[in-house]
Formats: C-alpha cells, sequence, structure tokens
C-alpha cells in the first residue's frame, strides 16, 4: 500500500489512541521516531544481555558434577541464545540490523544488563544465577509481555515460559547443594551473598534517578516503576531464601506490617555506576569473548553465503 | 565482518503447532538458504516440541498490507454489516436459530 500523506498531528493522535486502548503496536505502524529509538535501544539492550548471559553459566558446562547437570545447563545456555535471537529478531521489525547491533554491542556502544560482569567461582553460582538472577528477570519480565510493541510483547512470552525452568532448575541445584556436606552449605551461602546485591541492581536506578521510567510507563513499553519490581522481588525471595536455609546478606531486611513489605537496606549504587561504566570484574573479558566469538565465525558466515549463491546459480 | 553484513537474508518463520492447527507466525532469523532457514527454525522455535511442521520465507517475498485499521485497505468490509448474523432480527420463539 502507497502510504497516505497526513499530517504528522494525526498519526500522533492515532498512535496514541492505540496505546490508550490498551492495543499493541505493530511493525508496519507510524511510530513516533522517540519510541522507535527507545524501542531499538530497549530490545536490542535486553537482546545483548541474553547473549552476553551464556558466558557466566557457560563457564562450568565442561566442569559440571554430573551428566544430568550438563545436560540441564547445555540447555539452559542454549536457550539464553535463543532469547537473544528472539529479541534481535523484534529489533529488525523497527529498522533495526541484527549484524549492526553485533557491531555496537562489541564496540562498547550498546550496554547489556550489570549483572553478567560478575564472574561465576562456583558452581554453586550457577544455582544462584537461576534462583536469583533469573528471578529477577522473570519480575522484570512478566510485566514486558504486556508491553506496547507487539513483537517485543510476543517475544516475551516465549521467553518467559522458558525463563520458568531456569528459575527451578537453579533452585532445586542449590537444594541439592544444601542437602550435602557442610563445605556445599558454605558455597551455596557465600554465592548467595556475593550475587544478591547485584540481583537488587537489575532493576536499574531508584525512580527518582530513572529519566526514562516517565515516559517508557506513558508509552505502556513499561508497566511498573525500577523500585516497584525491586520491591516485588525481596518479597519473593526472602522466603525462598529460609525454605533454602540460606541468610540474605542484608541486616536490614525485616518485614514491615504497616507496609505490608519487607524493608531492605541502602543499595550501593556507586557500585552499580561503576559497573556500568565497565569497571565490573568481568566487563572486558565478556566483550572480548563476544568478539572473538564473531571473528571466528566470519569464515563460517562468508563460506554458508558463498555456497548458497553457488547453489542459486546452479539451479538457474 | 561489516562488508558480509547482508549476505545471509531473512527470513520470516511460521509454526504449526500441532495437527489441525494453522501455520502461525513466531518470529524471523537469517540464514544462507532455504535449508538452512528451516534448520534454524527448528533449533530456535521448536526447542520444546512446539511444532510438527515449519514454513519459512524470505521476508522480501512477502507482500503485506498495513494492519492499521484505520487503512482504507480494509474500509470495503466496514460497510457491510448484512453479513453478520446479528444483523437479522429473529423473535425469541424461534427455536435453535
Amino acid at each position: 500500500m502507497t502510504a497516505i500523506t497526513e499530517p504528522e498531528a494525526e498519526l500522533l493522535a492515532h498512535f496514541e489512541h492505540t496505546i490508550d486502548r490498551d492495543q499493541r503496536l505493530e511493525p508496519r505502524d507510524w511510530l513516533p521516531e522517540g519510541y522507535r529509538r527507545t524501542m531499538i535501544r530497549q530490545i536490542a539492550q535486553h537482546a545483548h544481555s541474553e547473549i552476553i548471559g551464556m558466558q557466566p553459566e557457560g563457564n562450568w558446562i565442561t566442569r559440571a558434577p554430573s551428566l544430568r547437570r550438563k545436560a540441564i545447563l547445555l540447555a539452559k545456555v542454549q536457550d539464553e541464545a535463543g532469547h537473544g535471537l528472539y529479541l534481535y529478531s523484534a529489533a529488525e521489525t523497527l529498522g533495526a540490523d541484527r549484524a549492526d547491533l553485533t557491531d555496537r554491542l562489541i564496540n562498547g556502544r550498546q550496554k547489556y544488563s550489570s549483572i553478567f560482569n560478575y564472574p561465576t567461582l562456583t558452581f554453586a553460582d550457577v544455582g544462584v544465577i537461576g534462583w536469583l538472577v533469573d528471578g529477577a528477570a522473570i519480575c522484570n519480565q512478566v510485566p514486558l509481555c504486556r508491553s506496547s510493541y507487539g513483537p517485543y510483547a510476543r517475544a516475551m512470552i516465549r521467553i518467559c515460559k522458558e525463563e520458568s525452568f531456569h528459575q527451578r532448575q537453579g533452585f532445586e541445584l542449590l537444594m541439592t547443594m544444601m542437602r550435602g556436606t557442610q563445605g556445599q552449605r558454605d558455597m551455596v551461602q557465600d554465592a548467595t551473598n556475593r550475587w544478591w546485591w547485584p540481583s537488587l541492581m537489575m532493576f536499574g536506578p531508584p525512580d527518582a534517578e530513572s529519566p526514562n521510567t516517565e515516559q517508557s510507563m506513558a508509552w505502556k513499553v513499561k508497566r511498573h516503576t525500577n523500585d516497584e519490581l525491586r520491591q516485588r522481588f525481596v518479597d519473593m525471595s526472602v522466603p525462598q531464601a529460609e525454605v533454602l536455609g540460606v541468610t540474605l546478606p542484608d541486616p536490614k531486611l525485616s518485614w514491615n506490617a504497616d507496609r505490608e513489605h519487607y524493608d531492605f537496606g541502602a543499595i550501593d549504587w556507586d557500585e552499580f555506576q561503576n559497573v556500568l561504566r565497565g569497571n565490573g570484574p568481568c566487563n572486558t573479558q565478556r566483550v572480548a569473548q563476544r568478539r572473538k566469538a564473531s571473528e571466528d565465525g566470519a569464515w563460517v558466515r562468508e563460506a554458508a553465503a558463498a555456497h548458497a549463491r553457488k547453489k542459486a546459480q546452479g539451479d538457474e | 565482518m561489516s562488508e558480509i553484513k547482508h549476505d545471509w537474508p531473512l527470513y520470516e518463520v511460521f509454526v504449526r503447532g500441532k495437527r489441525g492447527l494453522n501455520h502461525v507466525h513466531v518470529g524471523s532469523l537469517h540464514a544462507a538458504d532455504d535449508e538452512m532457514a528451516l534448520h534454524h527454525a527448528r533449533d530456535l522455535y521448536t526447542r520444546r516440541n512446539e511444532g510438527v511442521s515449519i514454513w519459512v520465507v524470505r521476508a522480501s517475498d512477502i507482500a503485506a498490507s498495513s494492519p492499521d485499521e484505520k487503512d482504507p485497505f480494509f474500509a470495503p468490509s466496514g460497510d457491510k454489516v448484512y453479513r453478520h448474523p446479528t444483523f437479522y432480527e429473529i423473535p425469541d420463539n424461534v427455536p435453535h436459530m
């Protein structure tokens, strides 16, 4: 269809009307440039997080303690790759180019979740990542299934279905370790201590310092504020920690009967900003490894393209 | 790397969840040719038995209307209320209709 030129005000009114009625925006709809830019940035950052997120756990595939754990971990890391690809696919419906997004990631021009810049020191980290990091991701992602951009919302539905396996395998792994030796229980506690605060940071800066939140809520890209989701995650995690038998490393954590929520201590936002700026324990390594994978795979991509061209010529 | 960027075309992927259902669009991927697109689609979109059949179509081969409901493309069906059963008034005492 040839686009009918309408004054921008009318297009904008239609866009806003679609959002007001809680309908989804689809790839061929007219979108304001700001909305398109915001969505590409958010989806790309999310996709990059899934792809980089393969590394911390992938680190343990060869050293998983049993064939069962190895098969589970392989399937989980493969899922993360899949999630990244669903999301790149959604970003492309907005006019972004997948190879260009990867270039931006490995050149440091686009970010990924700062959580993946922490190292996985023991096998208990695999369990705690499933429990806390994937648990936090689920808190973030479930509301995104109703995001106003259709392809993103649909990708999130697929992803959320698969995340549930990720969280449960992590928790089951930790329960198994907690039934083991004192050394294994100590490993679980140590991993919990290291991952708890970075998991809380996954929800982003506090609402007062999150400049994009208001616009994203108005566009129904985001359905809850960072602090709301963080509180929900804390409230979910405390009883889980009790069942597991670990202590969450926050002396200020306590039930507040008035608020009917758990109070918790102050988050070290300087650490968050520092990791975001590239100074976390593994930032350099993560990006270098992604760059290497891209460069090492280049000949495969070229060979497959050459083969396809040759075959197409032969067919003619 | 950048010079081969567009060498793998974009494919749209459609999966039939089970016998008796339509193929449904699930997303897209890049592949060098049709066969690779099918293999990648299987690996990416049916890791948990989500499908019994896959179609892949080069995105550039799809002709599409705009889904915008204001699109005049769909106007011809807008004024034909008599195509709907509720257009016809039937007394309450007529059974089985």
